[in-house]
């Protein structure tokens, strides 16, 4: 009998604007891009192949500093599949440094509101994930995660 | 006597895609993006020059992708022929002035099956695949509850003051036989209640129930010919903002509530002061809080202490969701259809717990997770 086996969490199955930013990821390097054409090169996220401010297609990679603030966030109390054995934990929005804001886990830290102010410090760190497709290959990336600055995670 | 659309609209920008036939490179979201963009520089506009978006599927997603911030929308999808009709709503939209410049795409991945969604064992190239379902998010409870932290650091609205949210929509249920819950609560009730997703209790969340609702609708001049007291449209509006939550661009204020509100206030030529009673689509205790100040009447900060004040329940200065609401009434999924059956029997002086001199009934809806709003205003005034 053929058994699912449930990763952790879903795979992020890249696109072909996407594949530069999980590829980095993979390298446990966080990525932005930004726009050449408007003032500042402001900085934006999620990944596309061009300005979504201004539709400029005149954008860059960069890596991002990695850091950033809690900007807001739940505890979960019930998991997703795959995450049953983790509640509580803590599913966030961070505002990184650059401007741009994310969903991401904060982790390195007893889940508690006290423990998490809004705008607490933190930085990323990486969980490696995988997936085995039915034909068998396996693709591999990484995903964002943060922990408060200092914290082990 | 002609149509009021006849010779009333053109199309000034036309293109398609770079390239056309095998294109791997490119996800079904690009592909509508890479004709868009060309359309615009065909026509010689901007993405802050289009107020509409039309496109058989998910205009949230092409309008959060392109950075439109629209006033009108549709997703009419009914196969092939989508885009006749794109074409036939957005000339109504702009002879009716509902928007001025409409952008109507389409993208598919067809062959190269690249970005088309969906998910099986985990996997999803959607943008919410990528950016948000690797993160443990498992559904509404955790992910339309975001917001509310940052509105609690922002304005120091608390706890308590969302579980009185609860509380007083359930002083509305309480006189509805048709409620789900009836049952008086106070606020520590609520506390008490299960912790879903800190700081959302059970009780903070919608039901779940089945249910259904419809409308019929005329043109105003025959309203009469029908045994019930009409309920005339004044004022309606629209607006989208995003697919994912995480790209909110205030955590505080849903910018699709603030543009639907402001459209549907400015066409029906109301101020708020005008408002007898008011249904907000409260799939979560802090919807009522959220669209009290993102509609506008009331300051930002001040909508939670307003609601723990008791100021929306039967007796109250202004009636605030008086079926009860998603939260104590019936929540189907899509509850916005039951929202605005209440304010009809309000204004009809039919509902369960009728107000008195409900003249004016404002109905707003939500559409995904903050992700869209559509606002009604509805009067029994003939001459309003
Ligand atoms: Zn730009």
């Amino acid at each position: 009998m053929m058994r699912l086996v449930v990763p952790k969490r879903p795979f992020p199955q890249p696109t072909p604007e996407t594949q530069a930013y999980w590829d980095a990821c993979s390298n446990h390097k966080l990525t932005l891009q930004r726009c050449l054409d408007c003032e500042g090169h402001p900085a934006y996220f999620y990944p596309r192949p061009f300005c979504p401010k201004c539709l400029s297609r005149n954008v860059e990679s960069f890596e991002a500093s990695g850091k950033g603030k809690l900007h807001t966030y739940v505890i979960a109390h019930r998991g997703a599949m795959g995450f049953q054995d983790d509640v509580p934990y803590v599913i966030a929005v961070v505002e990184l440094d650059e401007g741009p804001r994310m969903m991401s886990n904060i982790v390195g830290v007893e889940v508690t509101p006290e423990n998490l102010p809004a705008d607490l410090p933190v930085e990323v760190t990486w969980e490696d994930v995988e997936h085995k497709g039915r034909d068998g290959t396996v693709q591999k990336t990484a995903v964002p995660l943060f922990k408060p600055i200092g914290a082990m995670s | 006597m002609s149509s009021p659309l006849r010779m009333a609209s053109a199309i000034v920008g036309a293109a398609e895609t770079e390239e056309l036939g095998v294109i791997p490179d490119k996800s079904a979201t690009q592909l509508h993006a890479d004709a868009a963009i060309r359309a615009m520089e065909d026509a010689g506009i901007k993405n802050t020059d289009i107020d509409a978006v039309l496109t058989a599927g998910s205009p949230t997603q092409i309008a959060e992708y392109l950075g439109i911030h629209p006033t009108y929308v549709d997703g009419t999808s009914i196969g092939g022929c989508s885009f006749m009709l794109h074409v036939a709503h957005a000339a109504a939209a702009l002879v009716t002035k509902r928007c001025n410049v409409a952008l109507i795409t389409h993208g598919q991945s067809g062959r190269s099956r690249v970005g088309e969604g969906g998910r099986f064992g985990g996997v999803s190239s959607s943008p919410s695949g990528q950016f948000e379902d690797p993160y443990g998010t498992w559904g509404a409870p955790s992910r339309f509850t975001l917001p509310f932290v940052r509105h609690m650091q922002d304005y120091g609205t608390t706890e308590e003051q969302l579980a009185s949210v609860a509380v007083a929509q359930r002083r509305w249920a309480e006189k509805n036989p048709r409620a789900m819950m009836r049952d008086p609560i106070d606020i520590q009730d609520v506390l008490d209640s299960r912790t879903i997703c800190w700081p959302f209790h059970l009780l903070e969340c919608c039901l779940v129930t089945d249910g259904g609702g419809a409308l019929i609708m005329v043109a105003a001049e025959r309203a009469n010919d029908f045994p019930k007291k009409p309920v005339y449209v004044a004022g309606m509006g629209e607006s989208v903002e995003m697919t994912m939550i995480s790209q909110m661009h205030d955590f505080t204020s849903s910018r699709a509530f603030v543009t639907s509100g402001r459209e549907a206030f400015k066409m029906a030529e109301i101020s708020h002061s005008d408002v007898d009673h008011i249904m907000i689509y409260d799939a979560f205790a802090h919807l009522p809080i959220f669209a009290m100040e993102d509609l506008g009447f009331m300051k930002k900060g001040e909508a939670a202490p307003w609601f723990a004040e008791m100021k929306s329940v039967p007796g109250g200065e202004l009636p605030v969701n008086t079926n009860g609401g998603g939260l104590s009434y019936t929540h189907t999924g899509m509850y916005g259809m039951f929202a605005i059956q209440e304010s009809v029997r309000q204004l009809r002086g039919e509902a369960a717990a009728q107000v008195d001199g409900v003249n004016v009934s404002v109905a707003h809806g939500v559409g995904g997770m903050f992700f869209a709003a559509g606002t009604l205003i509805l009067t029994n005034d003939a001459t309003a």
